[in-house]
């Protein structure tokens, strides 16, 4: 079982468990916004980096796919990780302006100033939608398009795609919560599920076999999240929630 | 192709082979050698070739007409050699087919076209066996015409790795052999232990040539010790930078020296099984190499029980649909597995898991191709060039601003101002140097001040810029550095996979910045700002791409900052290339309305009567700089 340390904390792992959930097993609280537990690491959004090694010679790697190693020393709040992080949800405002996940993130880090021009893109490429499509939902409709700035996600040459079921677990698992749902207002660009929890979609869409479960609009416990205990809606939304991911 | 059918199994065969390539390189007839290497056949090298064979055979001489590798003097394509026997091999530059029929009568009558050759060859080394090849015994030789040793471009070059370009046809097996090759891979399998050839090129020194400069003999270790099995080794030929065509011109001109090193390692770290991955943008360097494995396949040099040994390698080319990223390991192994050519967090390393899962030892096209070398002379022998930390020597593609543009193989440790002014000839045109890009797309600018700086892995680093593969960019003071910047970084936010929010937001900000700064709308700010991003950039990102793409923006905003200020602050670029920040205008007293400019000009700007001072409408002007090329009595300005 390897040992490493974690803000100068021991802690033994089992073999095959990331730094990631090594520090959330110790109750610190590392931001991210492309881990799900359930699906495999990914590694895209950064958010999660950790400074590892002992000074002079670190880096910053992220910890969700780093895997827990016998002797690493991990930092999970260093000046630099906070630093890093701190840019990245500049950006992140910059990019998704309209995401409250993404809002609550920067508050949290201290984000007052957005000195990028504001883009309004709906989709963050973290890649949850195309793992849970494709690990959970065993549908693979979704994928990744193109590279480098012209990187999106998209249904194989952009066709309805066959093996789509419409369950809806992209929507529910978008951390921006835009991507594809748009409401029952095509015009909106907001799900107003996680404005107005209510479950709008389901009340839209009458042929879409909903997997929201719990949606954020009903917050029922389901399949997907065991963890998620049954609770009054606005404390999953309150900024002392430690792990800094959306509950 | 002229596969060998004969089986090379022992000493003895290698030796008979070893005499047939000698016979076909230096024969007893005059020889004429075309440079048919990629960068031969894009200036025309094919229509020479046939030229050259058709007057041959017109005329009914003894000659043979063969094709070779590129030697690197890429200015002076398409290149024509002359091989007499007992004379130097004469050299001819920028050839066509009249000059190549011209050559052959010429030839015939005992002429040897002085004013079209460029240089005499008396003697070649060759690395592998320390021999000297004596094509004369006389250096004298034709009058006006330099020798080699004395023509600057080669007399600081050391060729190691490039030990046959240009002198072998790269489709003669039994030419590679007569140089040495093949004994190197005899001699392991036969009489070597895994361990020591892994000694001997850990010895050596011998680091990565792909770009990160990881000590190779550390990772044959690695791979050696990893009990999984298959284990596989992969060449890399992925090569992408702009500029920088080393990978490409040997696996060219010299295929069988690849896979001879990929023969010795697949033994020393106990793997069967290799890919060589060569973008599809290589068709030729596709073609050579799978024609060499036909060849080496056929003799017996690759497949199973390899000289009687009982040790079999099996090597195969996978061609990569050209991205850049795929040139990352990660990314490579992702690609030759059919899947989206993507990173992923390294470790595990590919020594560790790499393709399939399974231990997967990647190497560059030049390291490879110094093994043979390694193995065959010692690992101190190849120590003996160097620098302390960095061993042997390094191709390089020098291209840009430089009256030699080549490809040229130098001693590490050599200094930049060597290669720039010595080898590259300077800066043409009364130009004055500004700074030299190393280490392809995002390298870093290196400015006059630290030309002195010794080329190593190290020192490239501490000034900013990294080792690469081997692009070396010379620029002079026509070029701006912001537009530079923005060049490399359209470059990177394209060829970025996309994967990390960092890497693909980041570069597109950074562009973004950069853009408005080199249209004249940036703000003081955007200096901190750019460089807050781009340490973001380098800091958080998975992959070596997002890792150094900042480099380009980081060393032009420390070396050359006051361009950047001019941008900013005067809305002024000061060497006149921003768009968006110059005008053009006629000046009326040196115009002699000769109409040229108006000929050429695409958006009808240019207004005046034939005869009279013409002038420019910057309304419709697009800045496209069509009338300077044309004005004679340089009437166009640019401010
Ligand atoms: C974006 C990127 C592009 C790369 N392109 C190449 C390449 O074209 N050729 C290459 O040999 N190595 C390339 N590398 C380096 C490889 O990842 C790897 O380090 C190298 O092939 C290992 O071989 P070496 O130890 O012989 O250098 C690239 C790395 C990155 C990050
Ligand atoms: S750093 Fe850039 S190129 Fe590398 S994995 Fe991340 S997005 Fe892809
Ligand atoms: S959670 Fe680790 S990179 Fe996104």
């Amino acid at each position: 079982m390897p040992k490493l340390t974690i803000n100068g904390i021991p802690v033994e792992v089992e073999r095959g468990t990331s730094v990631l959930e090594a520090a959330q097993f110790l109750g610190i609280p590392v931001p991210t916004l492309c881990h799900e537990d359930g699906l495999k690491p990914y590694g895209a959004c950064r958010l999660c980096v950790v400074e590892v090694g002992t000074p002079p010679r670190t880096k910053l790697q992220s910890a969700c796919t780093l895997a827990a190693d016998d002797g690493l020393v991990i930092h999970t709040h260093s000046a630099r990780v906070e630093r890093a992080r701190r840019l990245l949800l500049e950006l992140y405002v910059a990019t998704c302006p309209q995401s409250k996940t993404i809002q609550d993130l920067a508050s949290r880090y201290g984000v007052r100033e957005v000195r990028f021009s504001p883009k309004s893109e709906d989709c963050i490429q973290c890649g949850k939608c195309v793992r849970i499509c494709a690990e959970q939902m065993m549908a693979g409709a979704i994928g990744f398009a193109y590279r480098g700035a012209r990187r999106k996600v998209m249904s194989p040459f952009r066709q309805q795609s066959e093996t789509c079921r419409h369950c809806g677990a992209c929507m529910y698992i978008c951390p921006v919560c835009e991507l594809r749902c748009h409401g029952p207002q095509a015009e909106s660009t907001l799900c107003s599920g996680c404005i107005n929890f209510a479950p709008a979609c389901l009340a839209y869409h009458d042929d879409a076999m909903c997997f929201l479960d719990p949606c954020a609009a009903c917050e029922l416990p389901g399949p997907f999240r065991k963890d998620v205990a049954p609770r009054p809606v606005a404390a999953s939304l309150s900024p002392a929630d430690p792990s800094g991911t959306r509950k | 192709m002229r596969a060998s059918s004969t089986l090379i199994a022992t000493l003895s065969d290698l030796r008979r082979a070893a005499a047939r390539g000698r016979k076909t390189l230096l024969p007893k007839q005059p020889k004429i050698l075309v440079g048919m290497a990629t960068c031969g056949l894009a200036t025309g090298a094919e229509e020479v070739f046939a030229a050259l064979r058709e007057e041959v055979e017109r005329l009914a001489l003894p000659y043979t007409v063969a094709a070779t590798g590129c030697i690197g003097w890429c200015c002076q394509e398409p290149l024509v050699d002359v091989q007499w026997p007992g004379k130097p091999r004469v050299t001819y530059g920028r050839m066509d087919a009249r000059k190549a029929r011209e050559l052959v009568r010429g030839l015939d009558k005992g002429e040897l076209k002085a004013e079209w050759a460029i240089g005499l060859l008396s003697a070649y080394d060759n690395p592998l066996t320390g021999a000297r090849t004596r094509l004369a015994r006389k250096t004298a030789g034709v009058d006006g015409v330099p020798r080699y040793q004395d023509v600057p471009l080669f007399r600081h070059q050391v060729r190691w790795a490039m030990r046959n370009s240009g002198i072998i046809d790269p489709r003669s097996l039994d030419e590679y052999i007569a140089r040495g090759g093949y004994f190197a891979a005899r001699q392991t399998l036969a009489a070597m232990q895994p361990a020591e050839v892994i000694e001997q090129v850990t010895l050596s020194g011998l680091r990565g040539r792909g770009g990160a400069g990881f000590p190779t003999g550390k990772k044959w270790e690695v791979m050696r010790r990893q009990a999984a099995t298959p284990k596989y080794i992969i060449c890399n030929g992925d090569e992408g930078d702009p500029g920088a065509y080393m990978n490409r011109t040997l696996l060219e001109s010299d295929p069988h020296a690849v896979l001879e090193g990929m023969i010795i390692g697949a033994y020393a770290m106990g793997a069967a099984e290799g890919i060589l991955y060569i973008r599809e943008e290589y068709p030729l360097a596709v073609t050579r190499m799978r024609e060499a494995i036909a060849q080496a396949e056929a003799a017996g040099l690759l497949g199973d029980n390899i000289f009687g040994s009982g040790f079999n390698c099996h090597l195969r080319v996978v061609e990569g649909a050209g991205a850049f990223v795929c040139g990352e390991e990660t990314a490579l192994i992702a690609s030759v597995e059919g899947r989206v050519g993507e990173p992923r967090q390294r470790p595990p390393f590919p020594a560790q898991r790499g393709l399939w899962g399974k231990p997967t030892c990647i190497n560059n096209v030049e390291t490879w191709a110094d093994v043979p070398l390694i193995v065959m002379r010692g690992g101190d022998w190849y120590a003996q060039l160097g620098t302390p930390s960095s061993k042997g020597t390094k191709t390089f593609c020098l291209v840009g601003a430089v009256k030699n543009s080549a490809l040229v193989e130098v001693p590490i440790g050599i200094t930049l101002r060597r290669v720039v002014e010595e080898i590259g000839g300077g800066v043409p045109d009364g130009r004055k140097f500004k700074a030299i890009q190393t280490g392809g797309p995002s390298g870093g600018c290196i400015p006059e001040s630290l030309l002195d700086l010794e080329v190593d892995y190290e020192s490239l680093t501490r000034a900013g810029a990294i080792m690469g593969s081997g692009g070396m960019i010379v620029m002079d003071d026509s070029n701006c550095m912001v537009d530079i910047a923005k060049y490399f970084l359209g470059f990177l936010q394209d060829e970025s996979c996309g994967k990390c929010f960092s890497c693909r937001e980041g570069l597109q900000r950074m562009h973004e910045i950069v853009a408005r700064i080199s249209e004249g709308n940036g703000r003081e700010e955007d200096l901190e700002l750019l460089e807050d991003l781009a340490w973001m950039v380098r800091e958080t990102s998975l992959c070596g791409l997002g890792q150094t793409a900042p480099n380009p923006v980081l060393t032009t905003l420390r070396y050359f900052r006051d361009e950047y200020l001019a941008h900013v602050r005067e809305k002024r670029c000061p060497a006149k290339v921003c768009k968006q920040l110059i005008t053009y205008r006629i000046e009326p007293t040196l115009c002699d309305g000769c109409d040229a400019c108006v000929h050429v000009c695409s958006s009808e700007a240019i207004l005046g009567e034939k005869k009279h001072a013409h002038s420019i409408d910057n309304a419709k002007c697009i800045k496209c700089g069509a009338c300077v090329e044309v004005c004679v009595p340089k009437a166009v300005v640019v401010e």
